[in-house]
């Protein structure tokens, strides 16, 4: 490793959505970023974001394209991954409302398009572990953790459900924190990312 | 999460929360392609085919265009059908000027309204005042200042016009390629200069000095208008625009499942020409094009609106 040994990359998936957003935001803190459309575009990528958009667009784009794997073998070899509403419906083991697949990687059920309609989406806070101040949480035909694995850790939570919850190495959001100037929630993922990295290193050595 | 504001009563002004969940959902559908249906049938294909929205209407334009007529805002009973059949994002046109089509919109809570100028203008004066709603818009515009204006009054997207139902691409890049490079040229001006471009293209002076700061739109800039085949979608994404709408192009074409299909694939790898072709390998005959060059002023729907 030459420059930039300890500037994170993070794999952005770019099928559909928002990942501009995020990309934005993680170029604010300082981390590279790529965009992710091909299962080798993941490789050498130390963390992956999976956007807001339409999940059933997302899935079909990702089972299609072999990227469904290669995201799954990601999460196995301790790669962290962080999914924002369509993203956490990805990432989810039961998805309701109607019944879709998944990539089944965060042991939890969501419930799609759970508020209703855009004319439910709305700019709402709720208390979070991460700091002492609500986080502000932009909800856009957002879906509900229905039910959050025991394992599964619950960070923030809106209207007595959970919206941010992290297991090991994989986090998910229901509300879209890449749509505010806050960068909470973008700096927890970095510091996953950085353990996981530290952790592959260290074990590379032994 | 409830307060439905009726017209007239929004809040949805700039910086507002109610503008940055309309904005939001115009985010979410980057990179995609949002498919012009008339029943739930298509619509379902269209989600199966990977659609990040579908847009209902009661005709595709060529058939608008074939048929005449005053085109309107489609069934509602067509549009509930569409509602419950899909889970991706449903939108709705409505004409030009016609805010009381766009208030029966908003009450059946479909997610985005379209004013378009393939309906048959309600008003040739006026467009919506588009803040007043909860619902977001997406507007067609020709040029920076149309798209501008169309901002201006609230929309949270905009598209081309392109030549809607002609299956020629022409309009859409001409339209695309005119709303980039006035953004360009606003990047190299002096302040000084800002006022004269305002009002040479008839935009307010404080989203052109933004753009002259950014070198893009505040709202998504999306391409419609004559899209007709894969490497159509690939040409207008390389040229600037970032999702897709593709109207009669999917339906009116002899394999519209295969088409559907090839057209998202397409959209998504536009800078990767080995997959474009891929797109194209299996598709059979794309609509019949019209020649915009021979068509008579009356005939275009991209001059309707201002």
């Amino acid at each position: 490793m030459g420059f930039g040994a300890n500037r994170v990359k993070i794999g952005i998936l770019a099928v559909q959505g928002d990942f501009e957003a995020h990309a934005a935001m993680l170029v604010r803190l300082g981390a590279e970023t790529a965009e992710v459309r091909t299962p080798a575009q993941l490789e050498g990528c130390d963390g992956l974001i999976l956007p807001g958009g339409e999940s059933t667009t997302q899935l079909q784009f990702l089972q299609e394209e072999g990227l469904a794997d290669a995201i799954g073998k990601f999460a196995e070899q301790r790669g962290a991954i962080f999914g924002t509403c369509a993203g956490a419906i990805l990432l989810a083991t039961e998805v309701e409302n109607p019944k879709q697949d998944s990539l089944k990687l965060l042991d939890m059920t969501v419930l799609r398009n759970a508020y209703g309609r855009q004319i439910a989406s709305d700019v709402v806070s709720g208390p979070t572990k991460l700091k002492k101040e609500p986080l502000e949480m932009v909800f856009i035909r957002g879906p509900i953790i229905e039910r959050a694995g025991p394992d599964v850790e619950v960070l923030a939570e809106y209207a007595g459900k959970p919206a941010l919850v992290q297991r090991d190495n994989i986090m998910a959001a229901t509300f879209h924190p890449e749509l505010t100037d806050d960068t909470t929630v973008h700096e927890h993922f970095l510091g996953l990312v950085a353990a996981g990295t530290r952790q592959a290193a260290s074990s590379a050595k032994s | 999460m409830d307060a439905k504001k009726v017209n007239g009563s929004g809040n949805a002004s700039k910086g507002s929360n109610e503008w940055r969940v309309k904005v939001g959902l115009a985010e979410m559908l980057k990179g995609g392609v949002i498919m012009d249906v008339t029943n739930a049938e298509q619509a379902k294909i269209a989600e199966k085919a990977g659609a990040c929205a579908v847009m209902a209407l009661e005709r595709v334009p060529s058939d608008i265009r074939k048929e005449g007529g005053v085109a309107r805002m489609a069934s509602i009973k067509v549009i509930r059908e569409i509602m419950a059949t899909v889970t991706i994002p449903v939108m709705a046109k409505v004409r030009i000027g016609h805010f009381a089509e766009a208030e029966v919109l908003q009450a059946l809570e479909v997610d985005f309204i379209d004013e378009s100028e393939v309906l048959t203008p309600a008003d040739e004066e006026n467009h919506i005042w588009k803040h007043d709603y909860r619902v977001p818009f997406v507007c067609g515009a020709r040029n920076l200042g149309e798209a501008l204006r169309r901002i201006a009054e609230g929309a949270a997207m905009i598209r081309t016009k392109g030549e809607a139902g002609s299956g020629n691409v022409v309009e859409a890049v001409r339209h695309m390629r005119a709303i980039v490079s006035q953004m360009k040229k606003l990047t190299t001006m002096r302040d000084d200069e800002l006022m004269r471009e305002a009002k040479e293209l008839g935009a307010p002076l404080e989203l052109i000095r933004q753009i002259a700061k950014t070198g893009k739109l505040p709202v998504p800039n999306f391409s419609a208008g004559g899209i007709a085949t894969p490497a159509d979608a690939a040409l207008v994404r390389r040229l600037g625009a970032e999702a897709v709408f593709v109207g009669s192009g999917i339906f009116k074409s002899s394999d519209p499942e295969v088409r559907a299909k090839a057209v998202v694939k397409a959209a998504t790898h536009f800078d990767d020409p080995k997959i474009v072709l891929e797109a194209h390998e299996e598709l059979g005959e794309a609509m019949r094009g019209l020649d915009v060059r021979q068509m008579e002023e009356k005939d275009m729907l991209s001059t309707r609106g201002w």
